[in-house]
């Protein structure tokens, strides 16, 4: 049973459906954080597959790229929720209204 | 000579903007004398361009810039000093400058001083741009220029309701008349191809009749519009409300003479449609005496005046709707002069009885004001036409040329309307500066203008004395350009007769308005005496309810068309669709605000719904773009 | 066929550890699942001849973002059970996988993939770090620079953030503003 690049790519996508869950049904700013690397990480295997199967590094470099914007995201990303949490002593979504319409 | 030209343009608008830039501020005397001192700087050019053009005879033609070049059209900002424009020119520089420095003495108690003077140099400006462009449009600006001015200046003081009221009249009824300008001069441009007076006009003999006639038609109706002829004629007497000199400048010597210019300058057109110029002078006939008849019994003095000036206006459309242009252009200029100095003389008149219009108040005015006294009278006579002052050589030459062209009729009602001319004349002079002193009923203590107001005048005066004497020199120059039509009355005796009857007949009337009205007898009129309640004096004190059949069939018609307009159609239909399609947005705002509820959570799952409507519009494109050919068969089958 | 062993065996490890790391009520366990997935998908990395990536992937994610994770826990109540109120779960299960199938239907379609040819094709004969580096510093240099950058601004906001009185700055102090300060700091923890 060879591997293709559909398998691959269902892989990913049953992945972000799950980080697309965890980004609507989390109410905690971390666990949102969480669920975003899932995403993330559901998008970068596909890019590393499609590399694989194309034979073409362009895949793997944004796969790279990828990972390293989500560091720096992390790194902000924790910083503002410290910030938040030393402000509110709480980091649930739903305290988070002041941008009410 | 380039820059004579450019000097006696520009120098009035420099004026103007000199002024304006005090327009805000405290009233500054030198708002008021810079403009004056280049509009004299503008009428020494406008001298030096007309020695030039008596000496050598030759015109001077400029093209400034491009104005307009798209396709076939084109129109440059050309201007041109010939006989014509140079006569103008003259005319309006020197009333203008007149009137300029009489206003700084006549405006000096007045807190918008420094916005008069800026909108009076602008009107000079325009009035320029009006005479001395070398085509339609440049006419039409300077003649939209004019126009503004006027109503800026009739409305100068707008606190006052009938001021606006009086400007706004005029600026409506003047519009009314440039539209079918506008349209003449889309027909000029339609027939001939070009605005430029000499291309048009040397186009225009080998065009059909019915086009000229339809061209002459429609450019008379702007001039008719501009020196407010019947029945376009009511702003005139209303644009009185208007602060004396402009009324002086605008209203008597200058704008309003535009008209005649126009049929002047537009002679090759009118000379191949006798018809139309026929009609013409017929119209000028009547308007004169119509003017006349109305003068009468007017008691608002500057009306008296007002009416005269159309009156007057009637004489000049007369003479060019016979083919006599370059008489109407000798009685325009003529006229300009003793005209200006009877409204200026008024204007003294007025500040001295503390802005009281009505004649019959007054009286007795010649102990304290001599000067003024001494001008109108001079201003009257020469209106009046009495030998030699001016008004004899351009008037008495009008009813030669309705005479020799044998328009009996025409030539009557002028003669008819001469003598009432120097009735209402002289009535207005006796009334103001004869007979007993009524005005100390009212505790009024008149006193003389300013000395240096009476000095101003004084070209003026000598002017309405002397003007007659140019006639040759002027004849000489203006027919270079001008049809050089003489008219003279065949049989001497004939000649002389004629003269000589209408001195006799004029000067009677001056008498009988003397006796009239310097009698002891005369009291402020108060609507019992007989005379009042007569048919003839009502319907002429009001106009021949002309502005009141005006107010009752038209305005208040186009009134009731407008609300319904307004009501109806503007408000159910054009509102309503606006308003509605912003209720749309409203709605829908205020429906999904609901969504904006500032939970995050909430928002990421509105994201991913979005996210989700785009997959599927890639899917559905996509499916759509792979099946199309089965999608086109099935609609067919639809019958689509 | 030990490759396809091998890709199931992963693909149930990554689903199942991610589904606990979204569904359970537990922060630690959630950052326990999560750095666990984050290994399992390097294996994915490993598989597709991705080695520089599968080592990346462990370097940054189990390594550094999870200990990033770890310490932001600290700041935080890990002990306590989160509580989240839940909203319809009809409306996120049904949004996930409608937008699952519909990425699936897309990807899966002939349409794509027919007409893409290699910009970067692999070398041959080259280990993978090498055709990564070979093609990262010649025609990814500028972004990789860039990305450098990036992450150095991103430690400097996360120090500035969480960091305690980065509103001060001691070179434009004074020294006996310095010392007052330090007395403060004193007596606080005293």
């Amino acid at each position: 049973m060879e591997i293709g690049l559909n398998h691959y790519l269902v892989l990913t996508t049953i992945l972000f459906a799950i980080g697309l869950v965890g980004v609507m049904r989390r109410k905690n700013l971390l666990m949102l954080f969480f669920a975003t690397e899932i995403l993330l990480n559901a998008v970068n295997i596909s890019f590393a597959a499609i590399s694989h199967y194309y034979g073409d590094l362009t895949g793997q470099m944004f796969a790279f790229f990828v990972i390293a914007i989500a560091a720096s995201e992390v790194a902000v990303g924790l910083g503002l929720l410290i910030v938040w949490h030393k402000k509110h002593n709480n980091i649930d979504l739903d305290n988070m209204s002041t941008m009410r319409g | 000579m380039e820059l004579f030209l450019y000097t006696a343009l520009f120098s009035p608008l420099v004026g103007s903007l000199f002024a304006a830039l005090f327009g805000a501020s405290k009233k500054t005397k030198m708002a008021g004398i810079i403009p004056s001192a280049l509009l004299g700087l503008s009428l020494i050019s406008s001298f030096v361009l007309l020695v030039s053009v008596l000496s050598s005879g030759e015109t001077v033609h400029v093209e400034m810039m491009t104005w307009m070049a798209t396709g076939d059209l084109y129109i440059p900002f050309g201007f041109v000093v010939d006989q014509v424009s140079v006569t103008m020119m003259m005319v309006v520089t020197l009333v203008s400058t007149v009137v300029h420095v009489y206003a700084i003495g006549y405006m000096d108690h007045d807190k918008g001083f420094n916005r008069f003077f800026s909108y009076l140099s602008a009107f000079v400006f325009s009035m320029m741009v009006l005479v001395m462009s070398d085509n339609f449009a440049g006419l039409f600006i300077g003649w939209e220029g004019v126009g503004l001015c006027s109503w800026l200046l009739i409305g100068f003081w707008y606190h006052k309701e009938s001021a606006t009221w009086a400007a706004n009249e005029a600026f409506i009824m003047n519009r009314i008349a440039d539209l079918g300008m506008l349209i003449g001069i889309f027909l000029v441009y339609w027939n001939t191809g070009t605005l430029q007076y000499e291309q048009a006009f040397a186009i225009m003999p080998s065009l059909e009749i019915d086009v000229l006639t339809w061209m002459g038609i429609f450019l008379f109706i702007g001039a008719m519009g501009k020196s407010a002829q019947f029945p376009l004629h009511t702003w005139l007497a209303d644009a009185m409300e208007g602060p004396t000199p402009v009324s002086a400048l605008i209203h008597a010597a200058t704008m309003v003479t535009a008209g005649v210019y126009l049929v002047v300058r537009a002679n090759p057109l009118y000379d191949l449609i006798p018809s139309v110029g026929l009609f013409i002078a017929s119209l000028g006939a009547f308007v004169a005496l119509f003017a006349a008849s109305m003068a009468l019994v007017n008691r608002d003095m500057k009306r008296v005046i007002a009416y005269s000036t159309l009156s007057q206006l009637g004489y000049m459309f007369a003479a060019a709707g016979l083919g006599a242009y370059w008489v109407a252009l000798f009685h325009l200029m003529a006229h300009a002069f003793f005209k200006a100095l009877l409204f200026l003389g008024a204007g003294n008149v007025m500040h001295a009885m503390h802005d009281e219009l009505d004649p019959f108040k007054m009286g007795g005015l010649n102990k304290v004001m001599k000067g003024t006294f001494v001008m109108m009278t001079i201003a009257s006579v020469a209106l009046a036409g009495i030998f030699p002052l001016a008004g004899f050589f351009s008037k008495d030459l009008i009813l030669e040329v309705a005479f020799v062209e044998n328009h009996y009729i025409i030539y009557s009602v002028l003669l008819f309307t001469a003598g009432l001319t120097a009735f209402y004349s002289f009535r207005l002079v006796a009334l103001i500066f004869h007979g007993e002193e009524r005005y100390k009923l009212f505790g009024i203590h008149p006193h003389e203008a300013y000395k240096f107001m009476l000095v101003a005048m004084s070209p003026l005066l000598l002017l309405a004395i002397i003007a007659g004497s140019f006639k040759m020199t002027y004849f000489e120059m203006v027919t270079k350009l001008l049809p050089a039509t003489e008219y003279h009355v065949h049989s001497s005796l004939t000649y002389w007769i004629m003269t000589i009857g209408t001195q006799l007949f004029v000067a009677f009337a001056i008498v009988y308005a003397y006796k009239k009205y310097t009698s002891r007898d005369i009291k402020v009129p108060d609507g019992t005496s007989k005379l009042e309640n007569c048919f003839c004096y009502k319907l002429l004190i009001n106009q021949y309810y002309i502005p009141r059949f005006y107010e009752d069939y038209i305005v208040k018609s186009y009134r009731e068309l407008s609300e319904i307009f307004w009501t109806k159609i503007d408000q159910k239909i054009v509102d309503a669709t606006v308003d509605g399609i912003a209720n749309i947005f409203y709605q829908t705002g205020e429906r999904t605000r609901v969504m904006q509820s500032g939970n995050l959570s909430t928002m990421l799952k509105w994201m991913v719904a979005g996210t989700v409507t785009l997959l599927s519009l890639a899917v559905a494109f996509g499916l759509a773009a792979r099946y199309s050919g089965e999608i086109k068969i099935f609609l067919s089958g639809l019958g689509v | 066929m030990f490759e396809a062993i091998a890709f199931y065996l992963f693909a149930f490890l990554t689903i199942s550890m991610f589904y606990i790391a979204v569904t359970t009520t537990q922060a630690l366990y959630a950052l326990s699942a999560l750095a666990a997935g984050m290994i399992f998908i390097s294996a994915f990395f490993f598989i597709l001849g991705a080695d520089f990536l599968g080592a990346v992937q462990i370097v940054v994610y189990s390594g550094a973002v999870m200990a990033l994770y770890a310490f932001g826990m600290m700041f935080f109540d890990t002990t306590r059970e989160i509580k989240e109120k839940q909203g319809n779960k009809a409306i996120i299960l049904g949004l996930s996988i409608i937008s699952a199938i519909l990425v699936v239907v897309i990807v899966g379609a002939p349409i794509i993939g027919n007409n893409i040819t290699a910009a970067y094709p692999v070398t041959e004969g080259a280990g993978n770090v090498q055709e990564v580096g070979m093609v990262l510093f010649t025609k990814y240099l500028v972004p990789f620079e860039v990305a450098a950058v990036m992450l150095l601004v991103a430690m400097i906001a996360g120090i500035v953030l969480a960091g305690k009185k980065m509103d001060l700055s001691l070179t434009l102090m004074s020294e006996a503003e310095i010392m007052m300060m330090k007395e403060e700091d004193k007596k606080v923890h005293l």
